[in-house]
């Protein structure tokens, strides 16, 4: 699914039936939604959790782990030399074994991207760009615009934005879906391979307050047109947890079901160990469905999680862990 | 590239010794039974785990005068801080050999070892837990008809007849309040599930509990019958079939005898259509595919508001295509073995009549083994309140869905049952669920949830449920004489 494939703004009024959107039709169906019980949410994320992934299913898992991670850096302190150190390692996370896969995505500041866009040329990796004035998107639209049209330009593959939550918390979702629109408008021009680059969607899921709001949140990201909903920018607590990628599971499941549209998740941050990546995927698998095990529908935004990773895919092929110094560093 | 195929995660059996045969435990001994033996199969495999002795009425007559033995001369002497040292040091070592409890509960009967691990033996330990704490503390415990610190007394020797759904916990649910309470116990495990029984009297020896305070008699139903009607015991506590409560209620009625009865159910789960619908259908789930649905409160009758009833049946169906059904010793496995080939039959013939009545049949897909006793998950629609299987209970992994369109309708179906063992509501509107709560007639209401059990929590029926509460004050209640 491209961003130029559908028109959001038909495709909303047709989902919630209605001839003019605003703040009170937005209102009237987001509430409309089924609740969440927050403890029934959070047994049924902890109950999946103490699935016992061994041997044969561990190793696919540990291979699927890497191919899905946005190989991150959002720093301040990010240089050019920095960047290409992580291009060359999402490329070949595991130099000594061609067998491993490489990662799904780099993801860095705008002013990076064509660092990145170096780095990664010809590797199939994608260049994902943070813009929208992240992590806290406290700017004018016209900021945000831009700020999206620099990274679309020197060749994103694709943008990560952050909705106004401010705006969200208030009511004002009208507001929150105008803005995604645009950014998915400016996602679509400008870039020098052509096309659109993929929007991801960022809700901030840890200063909502509550699931309920996750849920909706993310359906008006996809009523919006958002290409994947995204929990977190890593930089607020808690940031992704298993309950709350639970929650965008289900709507993403269920925006299939109701639309045929098919609609990515990506959980970011504070996913470290190749432990709660297995879990993660053991969730996707039995919530959204084996279709969506796949770095086209579902990504996990990490750092240090891929060094765990290769830690545990290399203890299950030569049976030992092997020292932190046969790992290249995490940047 | 293949899917993500869990691979095999079998627990390890070789954590228990399970031993060729097994005797009677009477007086702090290990005697061998008097009415001959009886095999216990693992019900996924139908291979023999073990020999276990038959009690004959001599020998529940030698473990009633042992009982009587252990009350006169110790138990009714010691302090309550003394027994309550016995039952914390009981808890400790159920934690301590967990693992070994949960791999031998779902060899014996069939669960999968995530639950008799994450459920059956955490709650086992809390039981113990909660009423050691209050051996020493019944003065103050509120109990009905006393003044503030007036001594509760015991009843003396309880006979206790426990089911083959939850062993363990049951013998938990009857022995701890028990003992609390400063009684002695006669305790007669089911006839297909005897094993964790037998290993718990090891673990009263371990904790050096005085002999003959606990005695475990093993046997099928003559030797609960001989149990039951012997007149050396005070109380009778009964958890099993209605049918067979009937018949103790008989036995006892007339005589001196106390009895609490925890019987079947037909339990509602009520839907409302404006549940948060996902974690409905996890409650659902949880209502009758937990432990395949040998669960007295299953919540075996779906009532769910018209308005949404076709979404939550689509839904529902969606996520039994991911229970895992098979080995119960994987890790995995939602949904084991049912306990016995007598049960299947049974849950067979009932589900055949959901079809020839006019029901619909959905069986979730999935493989079943060829060894063992197995029912897939089953759901059934168009089901009538005058159908079979809306009134009698299952007791297996069988669901039948029904209709309603105002709250009060749903009421008047949930309460036309003779049974009345519990019943769950699922709504965001909390006055709705304080309404529904105050009308249903059923012991225990679960909001937005199913299946949660405490030990602070009573627990019990109305009607053709039973009398008398398990847990809480109310359960320590049953085990002391009337004031």
């Amino acid at each position: 699914m491209t961003a130029t494939d559908v028109d959001p703004a038909a495709r909303a009024r047709d989902v919630i039936g209605v001839s003019t959107l605003d703040d009170a039709a937005l209102r009237r169906y987001l509430h409309g939604l089924p609740g969440v019980d927050e403890v029934g949410a959070d047994a049924r994320a902890a109950g999946l959790a103490t699935r016992s992934i061994k041997t044969t299913a561990k190793a696919w898992a540990l291979d699927l782990a890497i191919r899905v991670i946005d190989l991150t850096t959002l720093e301040g302190a990010d240089t050019h030399g920095a960047i290409r150190n992580l291009c060359a390692k999402a490329r070949r996370p595991d130099p000594t074994d061609p067998t491993c896969p490489s990662v799904a995505a780099v993801c860095v500041y705008n002013d990076l991207v064509p660092v990145a866009v170096e780095a990664l040329k010809g590797s199939g990796v994608k260049v994902a760009a943070v813009a929208t004035a992240f992590p806290s998107g406290r700017a004018s639209m016209a900021v945000k615009l831009a700020d999206t049209a620099d990274a679309v330009n020197a060749g994103a593959d694709e943008i990560d934005m952050v909705i106004d939550r401010g705006a969200f918390l208030a009511g004002r979702y009208l507001e929150v879906y105008e803005q995604i629109v645009a950014i998915r408008e400016a996602c679509a021009h400008g870039r020098p391979e052509g096309g659109a680059a993929h929007l991801k969607v960022i809700l901030e899921t840890g200063e909502l307050g509550t699931y309920d709001n996750v849920r909706r949140a993310a359906w008006l990201a996809m009523l919006a047109g958002g290409d994947v909903v995204k929990t977190s920018t890593g930089k607020i607590s808690p940031a992704a947890t298993l309950p709350v990628t639970l929650i965008l599971l289900e709507a993403v499941r269920d925006w299939w079901t109701a639309t045929g549209a098919v609609v990515g998740v990506k959980p970011a941050g504070g996913i470290r160990t190749a432990k709660d990546a297995v879990r993660h995927l053991v969730l996707v698998n039995e919530t959204a469905g084996p279709d969506w095990l796949d770095p086209d529908r579902f990504r996990i935004g990490a750092s240090s999680l891929l060094n765990d990773v290769l830690l545990q895919r290399r203890r299950m092929a030569i049976g030992a862990y092997a020292g932190p110094d046969h790992l290249t560093p995490a940047l | 590239m293949p899917g993500f195929e869990y691979a095999p995660a079998p627990e390890s059996r070789d954590v228990v010794d399970v031993r060729g045969s097994y005797g009677l435990y009477v007086g702090g001994e290990f005697v061998d039974g008097g009415a001959g033996s009886l095999k216990t199969v693992n019900p996924a495999t139908e291979e023999v785990l073990a020999e276990v002795a038959v009690a004959s009425a001599d020998d529940v007559d030698r473990a009633v005068r042992a009982a009587r033995k252990a009350y006169e001369k110790t138990w009714s002497r010691l302090p309550g801080a003394e027994r309550a040292k016995y039952l914390f040091r009981i808890a400790r070592i159920v934690q301590e050999r967990a693992r070994e409890l949960a791999v031998l509960e779902t060899l014996d009967n069939g669960k999968p070892i995530k639950e008799s691990r994450d459920v059956d033996v955490p709650l086992v330990a809390a039981h113990f837990f909660y009423h050691a704490g209050w051996a020493d503390k019944l003065e103050w415990a509120g109990l009905p008809g006393r003044a503030p610190g007036a001594t509760p007394r015991p009843h003396g020797v309880v006979g206790q007849v426990i089911p083959w759904n939850f062993p363990l916990l049951m013998l938990a649910w009857k022995v701890a309040p028990a003992l609390a309470t400063g009684n002695t116990v006669v305790l007669k495990p089911a006839e297909t599930t005897p094993l964790t029984a037998l290993l718990f009297a090891e673990i009263c020896e371990q904790a050096g509990l005085p002999p003959g305070v606990v005695n475990i008699v093993t046997g099928a139903g003559e030797t609960g019958a001989a149990l039951v009607r012997h007149p050396g015991v005070d109380k009778i506590a009964f958890t099993g079939s209605t049918d067979v409560g009937r018949q103790i209620a008989k036995t006892l009625a007339g005589t001196r005898v106390k009895a609490t009865l925890e019987l079947g159910g037909k339990a509602a789960n009520i839907v409302f259509d404006d549940a948060a619908l996902d974690q409905a259908v996890e409650g659902i789930v949880n209502g009758i595919f937990f432990n395949q649905g040998h669960v007295c409160c299953a919540g075996s009758r779906l009532l769910v508001q018209e308005s949404v009833a076709e979404e939550v049946v689509t839904r529902l169906q969606r996520r039994l295509t991911t229970l895992r059904v098979g080995d119960p010793m994987d890790k995995n496995t939602d949904v084991g073995a049912v306990n016995s080939r007598a049960q299947l039959e049974r849950i067979t013939e009932l589900a055949d009549s959901g079809d020839a009545e006019g029901a619909h049949r959905w069986t979730a897909p999935c493989e079943l083994p060829d060894q063992g006793f197995w029912f897939a998950p089953t759901v059934f629609t168009d089901v009538a309140p005058a159908h079979r299987i809306a009134r009698e209970e299952i007791f297996g992994p069988v669901l039948s869905v029904m209709t309603f369109r105002t709250p009060d309708e749903a009421l008047t179906k949930a309460n036309t049952t003779p049974y009345g063992l519990s019943a769950g509501i699922w709504t965001e509107k909390g006055s709705r669920i304080l309404w529904m709560a105050d009308r249903l007639r059923a012991g225990v209401v679960w909001a937005n949830t199913f299946n949660r059990f405490d030990p602070t929590s009573p627990f019990g029926g109305y009607k053709e449920s039973g009398y008398g509460r398990e847990g809480g004050r109310h359960g320590l209640a049953a085990y002391v004489k009337e004031a």
